[in-house]
């Protein structure tokens, strides 16, 4: 490349890198889509015939037979209504806790500001960790065991706190002063002129909430104790997983056994289940893209 | 002696007076902020003294009260474990991979998003790039055991080239564990953690781009003395904040795609505790190592902020 530059005449327009960062970055795209797309081409190809690998972007022999089955068992919906209602709650709660705290903490007035300001950010570094944590929601809540467990213990994120602050703390100053003078108390200012003024930042909050959420699976391992209709999609999944590793170690040593038995292999469903619990993300996800970047840069280095 | 001592002493009543009467007109502040403080207490606080059953032979039964006072002696029983010197190991091994090749290779997408000048082009490798972040680690851990599979692409592509005769078993050796952990955390984080330098390089004053064309600089030294100096102080900061979290590896990914093939390299500390802890009931060795964890990491944050101070570069607590 040093070579090229140097022997390129003064004024002559560089087109050499453009043209192999443009190669590299498609590549890079390729690459990053390229296991998404397979996932799909594997759901919607023939379970015996997927064993036999090679599998890459299409269907070698087309059929509709794994979603066919993931739609016949009743769990599927269960799991789906589960982790929808997660999802919502979950995100409702948190934004209209987190906001408001936000506010509060933007307010300069304050005299507790420094004080609750410091014991939310050490939350990001210290944490008691798994085990006094499991024994807390538990033993001493006794939450498992039922729905609330996904709900409570994610009512409130510091992270997404710190991104509504920094959005409120750039908002007009005015704003305030003048509700103030018209007689407005802090929580009417709250709700009626700034809550509606963050609705960039909380679309960004909401989509962070509600991808934690509906990809959360490990809650539903540690607290569930096999009340089946608590499970979440992401919980199925990760089980039908944890079976394929299993019948794949199996394959391996009698691959013809299995063709000749079973019709739609585990690998088939497991690639449906996949692109079943991954399909609301890949749905809401690109009309959301121009706000979450804004987030992240409003919260990111401050965090 | 005692006249001027009082002096202060008011000044502090006064002090704390008015601090309770400007509270008091603050009420629908407190109003909207304790219970948020009340409940982080409860969850982020108040299980720290949980840290007491490191210490006993943990009883959930008899609670910390009850259960028998062991002194150190799970701290002595888990540092004489291979297992968990392997789970440090992997820990600190898997989380500096990360650290290292995950923000090179943020700061090449950053670089390389920087120089293109089609607005449409660079949109769409954004949100290409971003999108595996929201993914979950089971669905990632699933695609991944379709593509590493014996007859997976991956093998298939090796063997078209000629690099391998037989198809490697990717999931299953151990001495490639850390690696295909570090380039499926890489494929699912590149996009989003660019997302900081790309934004802090749109910040960087063009001017500074001009002159250094005027003085003759190429595309490359432009990036080498214009766009990377311009980063330096977001790449420090980022810096200090994952050396906090060096003993996050994460444990998910370690947790489904780790088999017994794998455990001597696979399981972090997390995992360790999740073994001990949830699955036996050991809730004193696994609230010990867990401990170790924790208190680990708050040195490390604390030093890494001590030596940022030095460098006189912004800190963050």
């Amino acid at each position: 490349m040093k070579a090229i530059a140097k022997n390129r005449k003064p004024g002559q327009r560089d087109v050499i890198f453009p043209l192999v960062n443009g190669i590299v970055l498609c590549i890079l795209m390729f690459v990053t889509l390229y296991p998404v797309l397979n996932t799909v081409a594997i759901s919607f190809n023939d379970g015996t015939d997927a064993l036999r690998g090679g599998i890459e972007l299409w269907p070698r022999v087309f059929s509709t037979k794994a979603y066919e089955s993931l739609l016949k068992d009743p769990m599927i919906y269960q799991a789906f209504f589960i982790s929808v209602s997660r999802t919502v709650i979950t995100t409702l709660l948190n934004l209209f806790f987190t906001s408001m705290l936000a506010f509060a903490l933007s307010r300069k007035e304050y005299v507790l500001r420094g004080f609750i300001t410091t014991a939310m950010v050490l939350t990001m570094y210290v944490n008691a960790g798994l085990i006094p944590n499991y024994l807390l929601i538990s033993k001493t809540l006794k939450l498992s065991k039922t729905f609330w467990v996904y709900i409570i213990p994610t009512m409130f994120s510091c992270f997404n706190m710190i991104v509504i602050r920094t959005y409120i703390i750039g908002l007009p100053e005015a704003l305030v002063e003048s509700a103030r003078i018209d007689g407005a108390g802090d929580i009417r200012i709250f709700w009626q002129i700034i809550f509606p003024l963050c609705m960039p930042v909380l679309a960004t909050v909401a989509l962070f909430v509600a991808v934690g959420s509906w990809n959360q699976w490990f809650d539903t391992q540690l607290y569930n104790g096999g009340k089946k209709y608590l499970h979440s999609l992401q919980y199925l999944l990760k089980m039908k997983l944890a079976t394929t590793t299993q019948s794949m170690n199996a394959a391996n040593t009698s691959a013809e056994a299995l063709k000749s038995t079973t019709q739609t292999t585990p690998i088939t469903i497991r690639c449906a289940i996949t692109v079943v619990s991954a399909l609301p993300i890949l749905l809401v996800y690109p009309f959301l893209q121009r706000y979450f970047v804004t987030g992240m840069v409003l919260g990111g280095v401050k965090g | 002696m005692t006249e001027p001592a009082r002096k202060p002493e008011l000044t502090r009543t006064a002090r704390i007076r008015k601090f309770f009467k400007t509270l008091m007109g603050q009420k629908q502040l407190m109003l909207m902020s304790v219970p948020m403080l009340l409940y982080v207490f409860l969850f982020n606080y108040y299980p720290m003294w949980g840290w007491i059953a490191a210490f006993e032979k943990y009883n959930p039964k008899l609670g910390p009260f009850g259960s028998k006072w062991v002194g150190l002696d799970n701290f002595k029983w888990l540092f004489n474990r291979e297992d968990f010197l392997f789970s440090i190991r992997n820990t600190l091994a898997m989380s500096l991979i990360n650290l290292v090749f995950g923000t090179l290779a943020a700061i090449l997408l950053a670089v390389l998003l920087n120089e293109v000048r089609t607005r449409a082009f660079k949109r769409t490798v954004q949100t290409v790039t971003y999108l595996p972040h929201f993914l979950s680690m089971v669905i990632v851990v699933g695609m991944a055991q379709n593509i590493f599979a014996s007859n997976g692409t991956v093998n298939s592509l090796l063997i078209k080239l000629g690099l391998i005769d037989d198809p490697v078993f990717w999931l299953g050796e151990e001495k490639l564990f850390w690696g295909l952990v570090g380039v499926i955390n890489i494929w699912k984080e590149v996009g989003w953690n660019s997302i900081i330098y790309i934004s802090t390089m749109t910040s960087i004053d063009p001017t500074l781009y001009e002159a250094a064309s005027i003085d003759g600089a190429g595309r490359f030294r432009r990036i080498l003395h214009v766009t990377l100096p311009g980063i330096k102080s977001t790449f420090v900061v980022l810096l200090i904040m994952n050396i906090g979290h060096l003993m996050e590896a994460g444990f998910e990914i370690q947790y489904l795609m780790g088999n017994s093939q794998v455990i001597d390299y696979s399981q972090t500390i997390d995992v360790f505790v999740l073994k001990y802890g949830i699955s036996s009931n050991e809730y004193g060795i696994a609230t010990a190592a867990g401990m170790f964890k924790s208190i680990v990491a708050i040195i490390l944050l604390f030093s890494a902020n001590f030596i940022a101070k030095k460098l006189d570069e912004d800190t963050l607590i």
